[in-house]
């Protein structure tokens, strides 16, 4: 077996590769699951599915250490599980259940976990960015390098709140990082009329801050990419808008019947730009990892979700008193 | 040591004192400093009306002007409380809650609750608001029912100077997000107030005058006027007492209706519009809770479902006076007991 990484890859190591693609399958068989059983009916109100935008939750958050933060969009699920929230809870959240994450009361649109730097999944388009902001400054005013990073959709990306976040990054020169996951679609309009086909990475240059853009199905792009970003933040160089170019490779909400997109055009982004065929080729290809290391994985990830939403569906759901608790620290 | 200063000093000196105790309190607002970046004086400003002049001096780094970017202002609040900081962000007029209240009311507010009671946000925003200075529309109102009306909000309304400095002390150090209202015409209003750290708890009512006819629930500026309509009452033999709640949010329902079982009579004086307003909350407690105890109908003293208007006849026809709040009084006083 080869210690040396494959070309292009960067100085990964295998124990990063082998992670980066323990999250991402993760996040796959959750999805995909999730997709599965939704259609069933037993999962109350509405998801939003990450599958095929693997590579840039795995290749941004694997930057992040435990007091780095997160802010994350509706389609939150993969951030959640790279930020290493409990991925039996989260299941357990979206089924409405009291074992839930957030104990019934967020569900898919606000699954979070303070405690691990994930300040939520967010129902509103655009309402992580200013948060980050915030824990930048926290970060500065008590001198540590903790780096926060929001995630925002090409549609969150007109927000007034993305632009004015940017804007307050820049002037407070903040350890923060955009990440822009542009799939493509805001819901069901294209970016090519929402943003007029203009690049967002673009629009840094705008708030004086480096924007660049990358490819987000390519684990190893983003991740260099994020990588300087993230060191730049970390070092004091102050924030950077990074744009990923991705698909996504169900509706914009499960039941979504996806009419406005091309003939073939998910079958397509699956058998061309799918980011853990992607990661597994260039990695065993040169012998760099076995491809028996990423079979344990999948089969360790299969078990999980499996026990994942037995026990989901098994738990105890919350009880109606649930309903007036956490509201205040004190009232 | 007490002192007579303004209410402007006292919430100046609330926020050198919390800062100066606790190093995670920052501020920050458009102009809060009021000269960064400029080649002219620091701090030159210090807020848009000098609230918090010399801050900036005395804690450079903790102390933030920002662009004018209301949501980004409000959402770096509710991002800094999440991360260890008590924020205190300035939203300068209240009227200005039309471009950020996503960030206060569907992020900072619900957190707790959407996580599942893992959250702490301990901010504060503190915002301007009331008309009576012939700013017009959009930067008049009296905004607190709609915070009020949102779960996970606290939501303060100081009167005197006393009260500002005690409760903005409370705000900071609380856990949850609390909204701190000022009005713009209090802000010179001298009192006795401390020199030292003190906190006032929430839901804690001030009876602000003892009485035994009838009973004022004021807020604000309204305090004020309707110590000067009691004034006017007690020479014509009807005996006022006023309540200030002081929190909308927790609200201290206790001392209102024990004051409503004593008179009897109900008279609720609130700045704010009157559609599912204040005043309405506090018919609707009492009416509910202490039907028995009324010896008349609940008043309610408001503007009219209007805008804020401008010209000084009109904004004077705006706001309750003396005059209608002593009217209402003497109409509730005067009402016969329902059968």
């Amino acid at each position: 077996m080869s210690a040396v990484a494959p070309p292009g890859t960067g100085d990964v190591t295998k124990e990063q590769v082998l992670e980066a693609y323990r999250v991402m399958r993760t996040i796959r068989e959750f999805e995909e699951r999730l997709h599965r059983e939704f259609a069933t009916g037993e999962i109350p109100g509405f998801v939003h599915l990450y599958a095929g935008e693997e590579a840039i939750a795995a290749g941004v958050i694997g930057h992040l250490g435990p007091d780095d933060y997160v802010a994350s969009t509706h389609r939150g699920h993969g951030h959640a599980i790279a930020k290493g929230c409990d991925v039996k809870g989260m299941m357990a959240e979206i089924y409405g259940k009291a074992t839930g994450i957030c104990r019934g009361k967020g569900g898919s649109m606000h699954i979070a976990d303070i405690d691990q730097g994930m300040l939520g999944a967010n129902g509103i388009v655009g309402g992580g960015p200013p948060l980050v902001c915030g824990v930048g400054l926290t970060a500065k005013v008590k001198g540590t390098d903790q780096v926060a990073v929001s995630f925002t959709g090409d549609g969150g990306s007109n927000q007034g709140t993305f632009l004015e976040a940017l804007n307050l990054a820049s002037a407070w020169h903040l350890p923060v990082v955009f990440v822009v996951e542009n799939n493509g679609y805001a819901e069901a309009t294209s970016s090519a009329f929402h943003q007029a086909g203009i690049d967002v990475a673009k629009r840094a240059d705008g708030f004086g801050m480096p924007g660049v853009m990358v490819d987000g199905f390519d684990y190893f792009a983003v991740r260099e990419t994020a990588g300087e970003a993230i060191a730049r933040a970390r070092a004091g160089g102050g924030p950077t808008l990074v744009e990923c170019k991705v698909g996504r490779y169900y509706g914009h909400f499960e039941g979504d019947q996806q009419t406005y997109r091309g003939p073939n055009e998910v079958e397509d982004l699956r058998r061309d730009r799918d980011c853990l065929d992607h990661i597994a080729r260039r990695v065993t290809d040169g012998g760099f990892v076995e491809q028996s290391d990423l079979d344990a994985i999948d089969r360790a990830v299969a078990t999980l979700i499996d026990e994942a939403v037995a026990e989901a569906k098994a738990a105890p759901d919350p009880t109606p008193a649930d309903v007036l608790t956490d509201v205040y620290v004190t009232y | 040591m007490a002192r007579n200063i303004s209410f402007q000093q006292a919430i100046n000196e609330a926020l050198a004192q919390e800062m100066e105790r606790d190093e995670t309190v920052v501020l920050f607002g458009e102009d809060v400093v009021g000269g960064s970046g400029a080649p002219g004086d620091d701090d030159a400003w210090g807020g848009v009306l000098g609230i918090t002049k010399g801050l900036y001096p005395k804690f450079p780094n903790r102390v933030l002007d920002t662009p004018i970017s209301e949501s980004a202002i409000m959402g770096a609040a509710a991002g800094a409380a999440s991360s260890g900081l008590r924020p205190v962000a300035e939203l300068m007029f209240v009227d200005f809650l039309g471009v950020c209240l996503d960030q206060i009311f569907n992020q900072a507010a619900k957190f707790r609750y959407m996580f599942g009671g893992k959250a702490v946000t301990p901010m504060v925003v503190r915002t301007m608001f009331g008309a009576g200075i012939r700013a017009a529309s959009q930067h008049s109102q009296a905004l607190y029912p709609i915070f009020t009306h949102i779960p996970g909000l606290k939501v303060v309304v100081p009167s005197n100077p006393y009260d500002a400095k005690g409760l903005l002390i409370q705000a900071i150090r609380d856990d949850d997000p609390v909204i701190f209202l000022e009005h713009k015409a209090l802000y010179t209003l001298e009192g006795d107030v401390p020199e030292e750290p003190y906190a006032i708890p929430f839901a804690e009512a001030n009876i602000v005058r003892e009485g035994s006819d009838v009973t004022i629930v004021a807020l604000g500026r309204m305090v004020q006027l309707a110590e000067q309509a009691a004034g006017e009452l007690a020479g014509e033999g009807i005996d006022v007492e006023i309540v200030d709640p002081r929190t909308t949010s927790p609200l201290d329902t206790d001392t209102i209706l024990e004051s409503v079982e004593n008179t009897g009579r109900l008279v609720v004086v609130d700045e704010a519009n009157p559609r599912c307003g204040f005043a309405a909350d506090v018919v609707a407690l009492v009416a509910q809770e202490a039907f028995a105890d009324l010896k008349a109908p609940p008043r309610m003293v408001t503007p009219p479902h209007t805008p804020v208007p401008f010209s000084p006849v009109l904004e004077d026809a705006y706001v309750p006076t003396p005059a209608t709040i002593a009217d209402a009084v003497r109409a509730t006083a005067g009402a016969a007991t329902p059968a």
